[in-house]
Protein backbone atom coordinates (compact mmCIF):
# COMPACT_ATOMS: atom_id res chain seq x y z
CA UNK A 1 0.00 0.00 0.00
CA UNK A 2 1.44 3.39 -0.90
CA UNK A 3 2.06 5.95 1.90
CA UNK A 4 -0.78 8.23 0.83
CA UNK A 5 -3.33 5.42 0.94
CA UNK A 6 -2.14 4.37 4.41
CA UNK A 7 -2.63 7.95 5.62
CA UNK A 8 -6.04 8.38 3.96
CA UNK A 9 -7.32 5.06 5.35
CA UNK A 10 -6.28 5.95 8.88
CA UNK A 11 -7.71 9.48 8.77
CA UNK A 12 -11.04 8.06 7.52
CA UNK A 13 -11.34 6.13 10.81
CA UNK A 14 -11.12 9.40 12.70
CA UNK A 15 -14.37 10.71 11.20
CA UNK A 16 -17.57 10.04 13.16
CA UNK A 17 -21.08 9.37 11.94
CA UNK A 18 -22.86 12.72 11.53
CA UNK A 19 -19.69 14.82 11.30
CA UNK A 20 -19.40 17.85 9.03
CA UNK A 21 -15.94 17.62 7.45
CA UNK A 22 -13.85 19.75 5.12
CA UNK A 23 -11.10 17.94 3.21
CA UNK A 24 -8.21 19.83 1.68
CA UNK A 25 -7.16 19.33 -1.92
CA UNK A 26 -4.74 16.50 -2.74
CA UNK A 27 -4.10 13.69 -0.26
CA UNK A 28 -6.91 14.75 2.12
CA UNK A 29 -9.47 14.40 -0.70
CA UNK A 30 -8.61 10.65 -0.81
CA UNK A 31 -9.98 10.23 2.72
CA UNK A 32 -13.57 10.21 1.44
CA UNK A 33 -12.85 6.98 -0.47
CA UNK A 34 -12.30 5.07 2.78
CA UNK A 35 -15.23 6.16 4.95
CA UNK A 36 -17.20 3.01 5.93
CA UNK A 37 -20.73 2.67 4.50
CA UNK A 38 -22.38 2.88 7.93
CA UNK A 39 -20.71 6.23 8.70
CA UNK A 40 -22.49 9.23 7.22
CA UNK A 41 -20.32 12.30 6.76
CA UNK A 42 -21.46 15.65 5.38
CA UNK A 43 -18.55 16.97 3.36
CA UNK A 44 -18.30 20.75 3.16
CA UNK A 45 -16.42 22.49 0.37
CA UNK A 46 -15.34 26.07 1.03
CA UNK A 47 -16.24 27.29 -2.45
CA UNK A 48 -19.82 26.97 -1.25
CA UNK A 49 -21.46 23.58 -0.90
CA UNK A 50 -22.52 20.84 1.49
CA UNK A 51 -22.84 17.13 0.65
CA UNK A 52 -19.88 17.06 -1.71
CA UNK A 53 -19.84 13.65 -3.42
CA UNK A 54 -17.24 11.70 -5.37
CA UNK A 55 -15.81 12.79 -8.71
CA UNK A 56 -18.25 12.24 -11.60
CA UNK A 57 -17.80 9.58 -14.26
CA UNK A 58 -15.94 10.66 -17.36
CA UNK A 59 -18.32 12.47 -19.68
CA UNK A 60 -20.72 13.36 -16.85
CA UNK A 61 -18.83 16.39 -15.53
CA UNK A 62 -20.85 19.47 -14.60
CA UNK A 63 -18.49 22.46 -14.63
CA UNK A 64 -20.95 24.45 -12.51
CA UNK A 65 -20.47 21.94 -9.67
CA UNK A 66 -16.87 21.91 -8.55
CA UNK A 67 -14.69 21.49 -5.47
CA UNK A 68 -12.26 24.03 -3.99
CA UNK A 69 -9.68 22.94 -6.56
CA UNK A 70 -12.05 23.86 -9.38
CA UNK A 71 -12.53 20.20 -10.35
CA UNK A 72 -15.97 18.74 -11.12
CA UNK A 73 -17.63 16.83 -8.28
CA UNK A 74 -21.06 15.35 -7.60
CA UNK A 75 -23.54 16.31 -4.92
CA UNK A 76 -25.24 13.96 -2.49
CA UNK A 77 -28.96 13.97 -1.84
CA UNK A 78 -29.97 16.99 0.23
CA UNK A 79 -26.92 18.93 -0.91
CA UNK A 80 -26.96 22.72 -0.93
CA UNK A 81 -24.98 25.60 -2.42
CA UNK A 82 -24.34 28.99 -0.84
CA UNK A 83 -22.15 32.08 -1.17
CA UNK A 84 -18.60 32.41 0.18
CA UNK A 85 -19.58 34.50 3.24
CA UNK A 86 -22.03 31.79 4.35
CA UNK A 87 -19.43 29.14 3.60
CA UNK A 88 -16.85 30.79 5.83
CA UNK A 89 -19.48 31.54 8.46
CA UNK A 90 -19.96 27.77 8.60
CA UNK A 91 -16.19 27.32 8.89
CA UNK A 92 -15.32 30.09 11.36
CA UNK A 93 -18.53 29.65 13.32
CA UNK A 94 -17.54 26.23 14.61
CA UNK A 95 -20.01 24.29 12.45
CA UNK A 96 -17.30 22.10 10.91
CA UNK A 97 -16.36 19.16 13.14
CA UNK A 98 -13.09 18.32 11.46
CA UNK A 99 -10.79 19.55 8.74
CA UNK A 100 -8.06 17.49 7.11
CA UNK A 101 -5.15 19.37 5.55
CA UNK A 102 -1.75 18.63 4.12
CA UNK A 103 1.24 20.61 5.34
CA UNK A 104 4.82 21.64 4.73
CA UNK A 105 5.66 21.84 8.43
CA UNK A 106 3.99 21.22 11.81
CA UNK A 107 5.54 21.80 15.21
CA UNK A 108 5.16 20.50 18.75
CA UNK A 109 3.05 23.48 19.81
CA UNK A 110 0.52 22.68 17.11
CA UNK A 111 1.64 25.51 14.84
CA UNK A 112 1.34 24.82 11.14
CA UNK A 113 3.04 26.28 8.05
CA UNK A 114 1.64 25.39 4.66
CA UNK A 115 0.96 28.50 2.57
CA UNK A 116 4.23 30.12 1.61
CA UNK A 117 7.94 29.42 1.08
CA UNK A 118 9.33 32.97 1.01
CA UNK A 119 11.25 33.68 -2.18
CA UNK A 120 10.30 30.35 -3.71
CA UNK A 121 6.62 29.58 -3.70
CA UNK A 122 3.73 31.87 -2.82
CA UNK A 123 0.51 30.02 -3.56
CA UNK A 124 -1.51 31.91 -0.96
CA UNK A 125 -3.49 30.67 1.99
CA UNK A 126 -6.83 30.21 0.25
CA UNK A 127 -9.25 29.05 2.93
CA UNK A 128 -6.67 27.30 5.11
CA UNK A 129 -6.27 30.01 7.76
CA UNK A 130 -10.04 30.13 8.36
CA UNK A 131 -10.37 26.34 8.41
CA UNK A 132 -7.55 25.94 10.93
CA UNK A 133 -9.03 28.53 13.28
CA UNK A 134 -12.65 27.49 12.84
CA UNK A 135 -12.79 23.69 12.64
CA UNK A 136 -13.32 21.89 15.94
CA UNK A 137 -10.62 19.34 15.12
CA UNK A 138 -7.62 19.84 12.84
CA UNK A 139 -6.04 16.71 11.40
CA UNK A 140 -2.83 17.09 9.42
CA UNK A 141 -2.50 14.32 6.85
CA UNK A 142 0.95 14.27 5.27
CA UNK A 143 3.92 12.09 4.46
CA UNK A 144 6.26 12.08 7.46
CA UNK A 145 9.15 13.64 5.54
CA UNK A 146 9.53 15.30 2.16
CA UNK A 147 12.59 14.28 0.07
CA UNK A 148 14.34 13.47 3.34
CA UNK A 149 13.46 16.83 4.91
CA UNK A 150 11.97 16.66 8.39
CA UNK A 151 8.51 18.24 8.54
CA UNK A 152 7.57 17.68 12.19
CA UNK A 153 9.69 20.23 14.03
CA UNK A 154 10.23 21.88 17.40
CA UNK A 155 9.30 25.16 15.77
CA UNK A 156 8.14 25.76 12.20
CA UNK A 157 10.76 27.72 10.23
CA UNK A 158 8.27 28.81 7.55
CA UNK A 159 5.61 31.49 8.17
CA UNK A 160 2.67 30.15 10.17
CA UNK A 161 -0.71 29.48 8.66
CA UNK A 162 -2.18 29.28 12.18
CA UNK A 163 -0.94 29.21 15.76
CA UNK A 164 -1.59 26.24 18.08
CA UNK A 165 -4.49 24.86 16.07
CA UNK A 166 -3.33 21.35 15.07
CA UNK A 167 -4.80 18.49 17.12
CA UNK A 168 -3.53 15.40 15.31
CA UNK A 169 -0.93 14.35 12.76
CA UNK A 170 -1.36 11.22 10.66
CA UNK A 171 1.58 10.07 8.54
CA UNK A 172 2.44 6.76 6.86
CA UNK A 173 4.55 5.94 9.93
CA UNK A 174 2.12 6.66 12.73
CA UNK A 175 -0.43 8.79 14.53
CA UNK A 176 0.49 11.66 16.84
CA UNK A 177 -1.56 13.94 19.04
CA UNK A 178 -0.53 17.47 19.96
CA UNK A 179 -0.89 18.13 23.69
CA UNK A 180 0.25 20.93 25.99
CA UNK A 181 3.15 18.65 27.03
CA UNK A 182 4.26 18.02 23.45
CA UNK A 183 3.63 15.47 20.72
CA UNK A 184 2.28 12.14 21.96
CA UNK A 185 2.87 9.13 19.73
CA UNK A 186 -0.31 7.06 19.94
CA UNK A 187 -0.08 4.64 17.02
CA UNK A 188 2.60 3.05 14.88
CA UNK A 189 2.15 1.76 11.35
CA UNK A 190 2.74 -2.00 11.02
CA UNK A 191 6.47 -2.76 11.04
CA UNK A 192 7.48 0.68 12.30
CA UNK A 193 9.09 1.18 15.73
CA UNK A 194 9.00 4.24 17.97
CA UNK A 195 12.77 4.60 17.35
CA UNK A 196 12.20 4.66 13.57
CA UNK A 197 9.68 7.46 13.86
CA UNK A 198 11.79 9.47 16.33
CA UNK A 199 14.70 9.44 13.85
CA UNK A 200 12.63 11.45 11.35
CA UNK A 201 10.95 13.74 13.92
CA UNK A 202 12.74 16.72 15.48
CA UNK A 203 10.98 17.11 18.87
CA UNK A 204 11.22 14.27 21.37
CA UNK A 205 8.06 12.21 21.11
CA UNK A 206 6.13 11.28 24.23
CA UNK A 207 5.23 7.61 23.90
CA UNK A 208 1.62 6.95 24.84
CA UNK A 209 0.98 4.34 27.54
CA UNK A 210 -1.57 2.90 25.16
CA UNK A 211 0.68 2.87 22.09
CA UNK A 212 -0.89 0.58 19.54
CA UNK A 213 -0.64 -0.52 15.94
CA UNK A 214 -2.29 1.73 13.41
CA UNK A 215 -5.40 0.13 11.91
CA UNK A 216 -5.56 0.64 8.17
CA UNK B 1 -37.85 52.32 -16.07
CA UNK B 2 -34.35 52.42 -17.53
CA UNK B 3 -33.39 49.47 -19.72
CA UNK B 4 -30.48 47.70 -18.00
CA UNK B 5 -29.67 45.39 -20.89
CA UNK B 6 -26.71 46.65 -22.91
CA UNK B 7 -23.98 45.22 -25.14
CA UNK B 8 -20.68 44.08 -23.70
CA UNK B 9 -18.84 46.66 -25.80
CA UNK B 10 -21.00 49.49 -24.46
CA UNK B 11 -20.50 48.25 -20.93
CA UNK B 12 -16.69 47.99 -21.01
CA UNK B 13 -16.51 51.53 -22.50
CA UNK B 14 -17.52 52.74 -19.02
CA UNK B 15 -14.37 51.29 -17.44
CA UNK B 16 -11.52 53.75 -16.89
CA UNK B 17 -7.77 53.29 -16.43
CA UNK B 18 -6.94 52.45 -12.83
CA UNK B 19 -10.44 51.15 -12.04
CA UNK B 20 -10.93 48.62 -9.24
CA UNK B 21 -13.00 45.61 -10.29
CA UNK B 22 -14.40 42.73 -8.27
CA UNK B 23 -14.68 39.59 -10.39
CA UNK B 24 -16.85 36.77 -9.07
CA UNK B 25 -15.84 33.15 -9.41
CA UNK B 26 -13.69 30.50 -7.81
CA UNK B 27 -11.06 28.94 -10.04
CA UNK B 28 -13.00 30.45 -12.95
CA UNK B 29 -16.23 28.69 -11.87
CA UNK B 30 -18.72 31.55 -11.75
CA UNK B 31 -16.47 33.99 -13.63
CA UNK B 32 -17.78 36.06 -16.54
CA UNK B 33 -16.51 35.13 -20.00
CA UNK B 34 -17.77 37.69 -22.51
CA UNK B 35 -17.10 40.82 -20.43
CA UNK B 36 -13.45 39.81 -19.95
CA UNK B 37 -13.14 39.21 -23.73
CA UNK B 38 -14.64 42.64 -24.42
CA UNK B 39 -12.36 44.29 -21.86
CA UNK B 40 -9.31 42.70 -23.52
CA UNK B 41 -10.20 44.55 -26.74
CA UNK B 42 -9.97 47.94 -25.01
CA UNK B 43 -6.90 50.01 -24.05
CA UNK B 44 -7.90 50.07 -20.39
CA UNK B 45 -4.99 49.31 -18.05
CA UNK B 46 -3.64 49.61 -14.48
CA UNK B 47 -6.63 47.74 -13.11
CA UNK B 48 -6.97 46.52 -9.54
CA UNK B 49 -8.67 43.13 -9.69
CA UNK B 50 -10.31 41.63 -6.62
CA UNK B 51 -11.06 37.96 -7.13
CA UNK B 52 -10.81 34.80 -5.04
CA UNK B 53 -7.85 33.59 -7.08
CA UNK B 54 -5.74 34.30 -10.16
CA UNK B 55 -7.50 31.68 -12.27
CA UNK B 56 -5.21 29.86 -14.66
CA UNK B 57 -2.97 31.29 -17.39
CA UNK B 58 -5.24 32.06 -20.33
CA UNK B 59 -8.40 31.47 -18.28
CA UNK B 60 -10.73 33.91 -16.51
CA UNK B 61 -8.93 36.77 -14.74
CA UNK B 62 -5.74 35.00 -15.86
CA UNK B 63 -6.41 36.49 -19.30
CA UNK B 64 -6.35 40.04 -17.90
CA UNK B 65 -3.12 39.22 -16.05
CA UNK B 66 -1.55 37.73 -19.20
CA UNK B 67 -2.47 40.88 -21.14
CA UNK B 68 -0.67 43.10 -18.59
CA UNK B 69 -3.84 44.98 -17.68
CA UNK B 70 -3.64 44.25 -13.96
CA UNK B 71 -1.56 46.52 -11.73
CA UNK B 72 -2.73 44.95 -8.51
CA UNK B 73 -4.44 41.67 -7.66
CA UNK B 74 -6.21 41.12 -4.36
CA UNK B 75 -6.90 37.38 -3.94
CA UNK B 76 -6.70 34.46 -1.51
CA UNK B 77 -4.81 32.07 -3.77
CA UNK B 78 -2.63 32.31 -6.88
CA UNK B 79 -1.02 28.86 -6.74
CA UNK B 80 -2.48 27.58 -9.98
CA UNK B 81 -1.37 30.56 -12.05
CA UNK B 82 2.43 30.59 -12.47
CA UNK B 83 2.17 33.72 -14.67
CA UNK B 84 0.72 35.63 -11.71
CA UNK B 85 3.51 34.33 -9.47
CA UNK B 86 6.18 35.38 -11.97
CA UNK B 87 4.69 38.87 -12.36
CA UNK B 88 4.62 39.24 -8.59
CA UNK B 89 8.29 38.19 -8.27
CA UNK B 90 9.39 40.55 -11.08
CA UNK B 91 7.44 43.42 -9.50
CA UNK B 92 5.28 43.86 -12.59
CA UNK B 93 2.12 43.20 -10.60
CA UNK B 94 1.37 43.83 -6.96
CA UNK B 95 -0.41 40.99 -5.18
CA UNK B 96 -2.16 41.19 -1.83
CA UNK B 97 -3.08 37.81 -0.37
CA UNK B 98 -6.02 37.67 2.02
CA UNK B 99 -7.50 34.61 3.77
CA UNK B 100 -10.53 33.51 1.78
CA UNK B 101 -13.06 33.89 4.58
CA UNK B 102 -11.67 37.32 5.42
CA UNK B 103 -11.87 38.37 1.76
CA UNK B 104 -15.52 37.26 1.56
CA UNK B 105 -16.45 38.98 4.81
CA UNK B 106 -14.59 42.20 3.94
CA UNK B 107 -16.63 42.41 0.74
CA UNK B 108 -19.83 41.63 2.65
CA UNK B 109 -18.94 44.36 5.17
CA UNK B 110 -18.26 46.77 2.31
CA UNK B 111 -21.71 46.19 0.88
CA UNK B 112 -23.47 46.17 4.24
CA UNK B 113 -22.29 49.53 5.54
CA UNK B 114 -20.11 48.08 8.28
CA UNK B 115 -16.87 49.65 9.45
CA UNK B 116 -15.21 46.25 9.61
CA UNK B 117 -15.42 43.05 11.60
CA UNK B 118 -13.40 41.03 14.10
CA UNK B 119 -11.99 37.65 13.10
CA UNK B 120 -9.65 35.14 14.75
CA UNK B 121 -8.33 34.17 11.29
CA UNK B 122 -4.70 35.15 10.75
CA UNK B 123 -3.80 35.81 14.40
CA UNK B 124 -0.09 35.23 14.97
CA UNK B 125 0.64 35.08 11.23
CA UNK B 126 1.89 37.52 8.56
CA UNK B 127 -1.77 38.49 8.04
CA UNK B 128 -1.74 40.19 11.45
CA UNK B 129 1.00 42.68 10.46
CA UNK B 130 -0.18 46.28 10.65
CA UNK B 131 -3.61 45.34 11.99
CA UNK B 132 -5.28 46.22 15.23
CA UNK B 133 -5.82 43.34 17.67
CA UNK B 134 -8.98 43.72 19.73
CA UNK B 135 -9.78 41.61 22.77
CA UNK B 136 -13.42 40.73 23.31
CA UNK B 137 -14.36 38.79 26.44
CA UNK B 138 -10.82 37.42 26.78
CA UNK B 139 -10.35 36.38 23.17
CA UNK B 140 -8.18 38.17 20.59
CA UNK B 141 -9.42 39.10 17.13
CA UNK B 142 -8.02 41.02 14.17
CA UNK B 143 -9.88 44.10 12.99
CA UNK B 144 -10.50 43.67 9.27
CA UNK B 145 -11.82 46.59 7.26
CA UNK B 146 -14.49 46.65 4.56
CA UNK B 147 -13.59 46.28 0.89
CA UNK B 148 -15.35 48.09 -1.95
CA UNK B 149 -14.64 48.64 -5.64
CA UNK B 150 -15.70 50.64 -8.67
CA UNK B 151 -17.10 47.70 -10.64
CA UNK B 152 -18.40 44.18 -10.04
CA UNK B 153 -18.57 41.53 -12.77
CA UNK B 154 -21.12 38.85 -11.88
CA UNK B 155 -21.87 35.64 -13.73
CA UNK B 156 -25.59 34.99 -13.45
CA UNK B 157 -27.36 31.84 -14.52
CA UNK B 158 -30.67 33.61 -15.10
CA UNK B 159 -31.40 37.32 -14.77
CA UNK B 160 -34.72 39.00 -15.33
CA UNK B 161 -34.80 42.33 -17.14
CA UNK B 162 -35.16 44.19 -13.86
CA UNK B 163 -31.82 42.74 -12.71
CA UNK B 164 -32.83 39.99 -10.28
CA UNK B 165 -30.29 37.19 -10.45
CA UNK B 166 -30.12 33.48 -9.69
CA UNK B 167 -26.91 31.50 -9.85
CA UNK B 168 -26.22 27.87 -10.64
CA UNK B 169 -24.67 25.52 -8.07
CA UNK B 170 -21.09 26.42 -7.04
CA UNK B 171 -20.89 29.32 -9.51
CA UNK B 172 -22.50 31.44 -6.79
CA UNK B 173 -19.44 31.81 -4.47
CA UNK B 174 -18.35 35.49 -4.36
CA UNK B 175 -20.86 36.82 -6.91
CA UNK B 176 -23.74 37.83 -4.59
CA UNK B 177 -21.32 39.48 -2.13
CA UNK B 178 -19.58 41.52 -4.81
CA UNK B 179 -22.98 42.66 -6.13
CA UNK B 180 -23.45 44.64 -2.92
CA UNK B 181 -20.01 46.24 -2.62
CA UNK B 182 -19.40 48.06 -5.91
CA UNK B 183 -20.38 51.36 -7.47
CA UNK B 184 -21.37 49.84 -10.83
CA UNK B 185 -22.51 46.25 -11.09
CA UNK B 186 -22.94 44.25 -14.27
CA UNK B 187 -24.31 40.74 -14.54
CA UNK B 188 -23.42 38.57 -17.50
CA UNK B 189 -26.49 36.36 -17.66
CA UNK B 190 -26.57 33.04 -19.46
CA UNK B 191 -30.22 33.67 -20.02
CA UNK B 192 -32.35 36.80 -19.66
CA UNK B 193 -36.04 36.39 -18.90
CA UNK B 194 -38.98 38.76 -18.57
CA UNK B 195 -39.42 40.41 -15.20
CA UNK B 196 -41.81 38.36 -13.09
CA UNK B 197 -40.67 34.98 -14.34
CA UNK B 198 -38.34 34.32 -11.40
CA UNK B 199 -39.80 33.11 -8.12
CA UNK B 200 -39.16 35.95 -5.61
CA UNK B 201 -38.15 33.39 -2.98
CA UNK B 202 -35.48 31.91 -5.25
CA UNK B 203 -33.79 35.15 -6.23
CA UNK B 204 -30.30 35.46 -4.71
CA UNK B 205 -29.25 38.95 -5.84
CA UNK B 206 -32.06 41.53 -5.63
CA UNK B 207 -32.38 43.85 -8.66
CA UNK B 208 -31.47 47.06 -6.81
CA UNK B 209 -27.82 45.94 -6.73
CA UNK B 210 -27.59 45.42 -10.49
CA UNK B 211 -26.97 48.32 -12.86
CA UNK B 212 -26.40 46.55 -16.17
CA UNK B 213 -27.19 43.20 -17.74
CA UNK B 214 -25.28 41.76 -20.68
CA UNK B 215 -26.09 38.58 -22.52
CA UNK B 216 -23.74 35.70 -21.79
CA UNK B 217 -23.09 32.36 -23.40
CA UNK B 218 -25.86 29.80 -22.95
CA UNK B 219 -24.86 27.06 -20.53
Amino acid sequence: MNPKEIIARRVAKELKDGDVVNLGIGLPTMVSNFVPDDVEITFQSENGMLNLGPAPLEGEEDWDLTNAGGRPVTMGLGGVCFDSATSFGIIRGGHVDATVLGSLQVDEEGNIANWIIPGKMVPGMGGAMDLLVGAKKVIVAMTHTSSGQIKILKKCSLPFTAVKEVNMIVTELGVMEITSQGIVLTELAPGVTAEDIQLVTEPTLIISENLKTMEI
Amino acid sequence: MRNKVISKTDFVAKIHNGASIMVGGFMNVGTVVGIIEALLKTDVKDLTIICNDAGLPGVGVGKLIDAGKVKKLIASHIGLNPVAGAKMTSGEMDIELIPQGTLAERIRAGGAGLGGFLTPTGLGTIVQEGKQVINVDGKDYLLEKPLKADFAFLLGHIADKKGNVVYNKTTRNFNPLMATACETVVVEARSIVETGQLDPDHIITPHIFVDYIVEGEKS
